[in-house]
């Protein structure tokens, strides 16, 4: 189970970047077909938004990868 | 740890607090129609509803901001008195959202300030739920944890309930006609239910200002292990960072979704998608909310003798794989009972009214019944122009179903149905999210990732699920892909790498 963690954790890594793509090029074609102030602004705040949330997804990944979820802690000396 | 007693007083003391707050934050997005009217310039009401959204959604998008400005407020001075001033700030700015004027009286000045009304609700609310729950749970027995906390799990729902109530309330009897009634609502008794919280609010902080500090802070304190920088320590450090984000992807994010999806987006879908008359799609959220609000405390209950993740993800499972049918069957309730041919007009009216343009808007309200008892309401709008060239009026058709009582419960069951969901999802997470971080940073780091989960992505799914069928219109059920897909990523983040195990000492 801890090396499948892990590996999906390479998922996870990834799956940051693939997202912050995917959610840019959508909202560049719904700007380019509808080019008013309400559709560049929604779109500019969910990437605002999102962007930060998929590097987190990838941090999450990366102590996914490097196996620091195969035992969580139980107490606060384990944490600090 | 408390007497029985003892915690019924604390329980209390937050609970009505938090849900005064729930109530002030969402009487703002149940009349985010209302308010586009008074508000936004009236030249395009679709721009101006989704302008509108877009504040609602900012009041969302800021409350993880306010988990981190509050959140270490809390960990540094005291739980107390931070969710004190947090309950200040939001019943101070929403009372205030109740006396400014309309744009057509201060102009430009007036969607301003309520954007940064609404961005003050969003800060206090984000400073407000970690304090509650931590609170409470700081007081708990550890084998009742869950059980305690899920009555601070009602309060966001029963805030809805209220929110919804007291708007219907007003809109209905400011006048003995019914339609007199509506129309003075819309003028000026929209501001009633924002003007009477600060009534609520002010009890509220009485009953707060005579609380004790959590025990466990005091402890800390007294012991001078209080953290001098908790968001570096929430953030900075890996070892409590990796659970931040933890609690994110693999609880928060889903549970998120699924609250707003199975009440707020339910209600958004019953009367924009279905076109159920407005009074019933809030009377059937009404009804579900009411049948449905026991079962937070049964699942906070029963996590304490389970353990909370499985009953998180069991829900969260449950609404990734029902969620289509459950809205395909509420949109059939209305399309099977529609009239076809087979319908008696009841009222037929036409008016005419020249516009200042010199063009005349003529409007045609037709009312008719099925047989199967659907009553509909379908309003025509036709503008004949008197300029040259301009041949042919534009018709604007709107059309409202009112549901008959067959199908008026069925709706209100799959809605209960979905609220179930919520409360499986929603009544162990305080406790879940409480027993994962050490004491001198709790109130930061459970604060974030609840925020986010709920704030961002729960918070922003009625907008982009709407967004989403304006991009494929003749899909109805398009907007769903967003929770799904969301839900589901976490489920698979949470089945993996959570554990099941209950933290018993909160105290380290």
């Amino acid at each position: 189970m801890n090396r499948l963690k892990q590996l999906l954790g390479m998922i996870w890594i990834l799956m940051g970047p693939v997202l912050m793509f995917f959610l840019l090029r959508i909202a560049l074609q719904e700007i380019e077909k509808k080019p008013v102030i309400d559709t560049k602004i929604q779109w500019g705040v969910f990437v605002l938004i999102f962007f930060p949330i998929a590097v987190g997804l990838t941090i999450f990944g990366y102590y996914a990868w490097k196996g620091e979820y195969d035992k969580l802690p139980t107490k606060s000396d384990e944490i600090a | 740890m408390l007497a029985p007693k003892g915690i019924w007083k604390v329980i209390t003391a937050s609970s009505v607090g938090t849900l005064i707050e729930w109530y002030d934050f969402y009487i703002f997005g149940s009349l985010a129609t209302v308010i586009a009217s008074q508000f936004f310039p009236k030249t395009n009401p679709t721009a101006a509803l989704l302008s509108t959204l877009a504040t609602f959604a900012a009041g969302f998008i800021v409350r993880p901001f306010g988990a981190l400005v509050f959140g270490r407020l809390g960990d540094k001075v005291g739980r107390k008195y931070t969710f004190l001033l947090t309950l200040i700030i939001m019943g101070g700015s929403t009372f205030a959202i109740g006396l400014v004027p309309g744009y057509e009286r201060i102009g430009f000045a007036a969607p301003i300030i309520v954007l940064l009304l609404r961005l003050l609700q969003g800060l206090a609310l984000g400073g407000e739920y970690g304090g509650a729950a931590t609170y409470v749970a700081e007081h708990s027995p550890a084998n009742r944890r869950g059980y305690f906390t899920s009555w601070i799990q009602t309060t966001a729902t029963l805030g809805l309930f209220f929110s919804l109530g007291v708007i219907l309330l007003t809109r209905h009897t400011l006048d003995a006609d019914p339609s007199k009634s509506i129309a003075k609502f819309n003028d000026w008794g929209w501001r009633i239910p924002f003007l009477v919280s600060i009534l609520l609010v002010i009890i509220s902080i009485y009953i707060r200002l005579k609380m004790k500090e959590s025990p466990l802070f005091s402890r800390i304190k007294e012991e001078g292990k209080v953290s001098v920088n908790p968001l570096k320590e929430s953030f900075g450090h890996k070892g409590n960072l990796k659970m931040v984000l933890l609690a994110l992807f693999g609880a928060t994010m889903g549970q998120g979704v699924v609250w707003y999806t199975g009440q707020f987006y339910a209600q958004s879908f019953i009367e924009n998608v279905c076109k159920v008359d407005f009074d019933q799609s809030r009377t059937i959220l009404i009804w579900a909310i009411l049948f449905a609000t026991p079962f937070f405390v049964v699942f906070g209950q029963w996590s304490d003798k389970v353990g909370r993740k499985w009953i998180i993800l069991t829900g969260m499972a449950l609404a990734i794989f029902t969620y289509r049918p459950l809205f395909n069957a509420l949109l059939e309730t209305v399309n099977l009972a529609k009239p076809g041919n087979a319908q008696t007009i009841s009222e037929s009216t036409h008016k005419s009214a020249v516009l200042p343009t010199g063009d005349s808007l003529i409007t045609t309200t037709i009312k008719s019944n099925a047989e199967s008892g659907l009553a509909m309401t379908e309003i025509r709008k036709d503008t004949v122009y008197t300029g040259l060239g301009k041949m042919s009026a534009k018709t604007d058709v709107k059309q409202t179903f009112k549901l008959a009582s067959g199908g008026y419960w069925r709706m209100v069951m799959l809605v209960f149905v979905m609220i179930i969901y919520v409360t499986m999802v929603y009544g162990p997470i305080a406790a879940f999210l409480v027993e994962l971080f050490p004491t001198k940073i709790r109130y930061t780091s459970m604060s974030l990732p609840y925020h986010i989960g709920n704030g961002v992505f729960g918070g922003l799914t009625p907008f982009i699920a709407t967004l989403l069928t304006t991009m494929d219109t003749k899909n109805h059920l398009v907007g769903l892909w967003y929770p799904i897909l969301v839900a589901g990523l976490c489920l698979l983040i949470g089945a993996l790498y959570l554990n099941n195990k209950i933290d018993t000492d909160l105290s380290d």
